[in-house]
């Protein structure tokens, strides 16, 4: 154990960077999940055909093959961005790609009739979604989205592979250095696994906090 | 930077050796997935209290650390209690255990979607715990649960990147390597990136096709 203390500070900056990355990811993510999900979905096809393309494109190739292609290959088209950008951009929209399911999904739920309520209520398409439809969905999705961000904690150790010291890149360091490979990768999974069980906890505190008033959901 | 069609009609049997071993780790892996989620959800399932919450523990434990540090474990931490195995054969065991977890989850629910009277049903019947799952239970679960092995497999498939960083030679191992090299990254990444697309659009159509196969015929839409 005493090695892991001596490198608390390489370990700690890690987990910082681990984490920058997870939250910037995350929130680039998330946008993307709502702006392809919702114009998956649209009546215009000049909408929905990218977001086809951009949600199979992204789903359909693996992470490390976008990150790599964006880290190695753009260079050479004149387009040079800092490694960290790169491992944001690729975990951000692949992971992106993937929620966008979460969103239709949890529109889809929201039972028909609270549309047919908002349009005899004369509510405009906008209002219904956001008075009506989001607040419902946002439910659903919750959970959902938490478990999407524990993906993208676990993305963002491959940021590692591009040069970037994340918590994975220092532990790698750590054991070139010394032999004690059991306990520094030990402790660098469990301390991967309290930072997924507080991201979940959080997940639920706020699922918690928007079931407030809804029938059957106080729990 | 132009796009050398050339270059890419070179290196393209390499690619393709490589591919093949990606698809070698994909099965491979997903064989264990198979059976080490069965072992978690049996686990899952026991009588004793203990049991079942320690299994759960290691189950969300795999799901949610990263995979590259579940190889570099097995890589690194295997050796020195004496077990030493090929990089390719690390790197399926962490992927099987990784989605073995997932794979337990899958099973779990299937098990759980089987009303309890088709359990109470067999107790009535005489049957015995194993007849009861052979003959009742897993007729009923498994179908639909093989969209969701499914989306394991697929999943597993775009994962088998990460084994290259404990040297195994896949596609994207291979890529990377050819790109250094050359000092040309362009073709093989951009060529890899899409031998994936092809593989996990192509995979989708194939578990449909297994899927509406193992669907009772009463189910059929």
């Amino acid at each position: 154990m005493h090695i892991v203390w001596e490198y608390r500070q390489l370990l700690v900056e890690g987990v910082r960077i681990t984490l920058l990355i997870t939250a910037l990811s995350a929130v680039l993510a998330i946008f993307m999940a709502f702006a392809s999900g919702l114009a998956r979905d649209a009546r215009s096809p000049l909408l929905r055909v990218p977001a086809i393309i951009y949600i199979e494109l992204f789903r359909g190739t693996s992470l490390l093959a976008q990150m790599f292609w964006l880290f190695f290959v753009l260079p050479s088209f004149g387009v040079n961005m800092p490694a960290l950008a790169c491992g944001v951009l690729a975990i951000g929209l692949c992971n992106g790609a993937y929620g966008s399911e979460i969103v239709r999904g949890a529109l889809r739920a929201v039972p028909r009739g609270q549309r047919e309520a908002a349009i005899a209520l004369n509510y405009s398409r906008a209002q219904t979604f956001r008075i009506i439809l989001l607040p419902q969905a946002a439910r659903i999705m919750a959970p959902l989205f938490g478990s999407l961000v524990i993906e993208i904690l676990k993305g963002s150790s491959l940021v590692s592979l591009i040069t970037l010291a994340d918590l994975t890149f220092q532990a790698k360091n750590i054991i070139l250095v010394h032999l004690n490979t059991t306990t520094v990768l030990s402790v660098v999974l469990v301390i991967y696994f309290l930072i997924a069980l507080f991201i979940s906890g959080g997940a639920r505190r706020i699922e918690r906090a928007l079931s407030r008033g809804v029938d059957g959901a106080g729990r | 930077m132009e796009f050398s069609f050339e270059l890419l009609w070179e290196i393209l049997p390499q690619l393709l050796r490589a591919t093949v071993v990606t698809l070698e780790a994909t099965f491979c892996g997903f064989f264990i997935a198979l059976v080490v989620g069965l072992v978690m959800v049996t686990f899952m399932r026991a009588r004793a209290r203990g049991v079942r919450i320690a299994a759960r523990l290691v189950m969300e434990f795999l799901r949610a650390t990263p995979l590259l540090v579940q190889v570099y474990f097995l890589f690194f931490v295997l050796p020195e209690f004496g077990i030493s195995l090929s990089p390719f054969l690390t790197g399926v065991i962490a992927l099987g255990c990784h989605y073995g977890a997932y794979a337990a989850e899958a099973y779990r629910a299937g098990l759980e979607a089987v009303p309890k009277g088709q359990w109470e049903a067999a107790v009535s019947l005489n049957y015995g715990r194993l007849a009861t799952y052979r003959h009742i239970v897993l007729p009923q679960a498994l179908p639909p649960i093989v969209p969701s092995l499914g989306n394991i497999a697929i999943a597993m498939l775009k994962d088998t990147p990460i084994l290259a960083a404990v040297t195994v030679t896949e596609l994207m191992f291979v890529a990377n390597e050819i790109g250094s090299e050359r000092f040309q990254y362009t073709e093989p990444v951009t060529a890899a990136a899409l031998i994936y697309l092809v593989l996990s659009l192509a995979a989708a159509p194939l578990i449909n096709l297994i899927d509406r196969r193992l669907r009772p015929q009463e189910t059929r839409a």
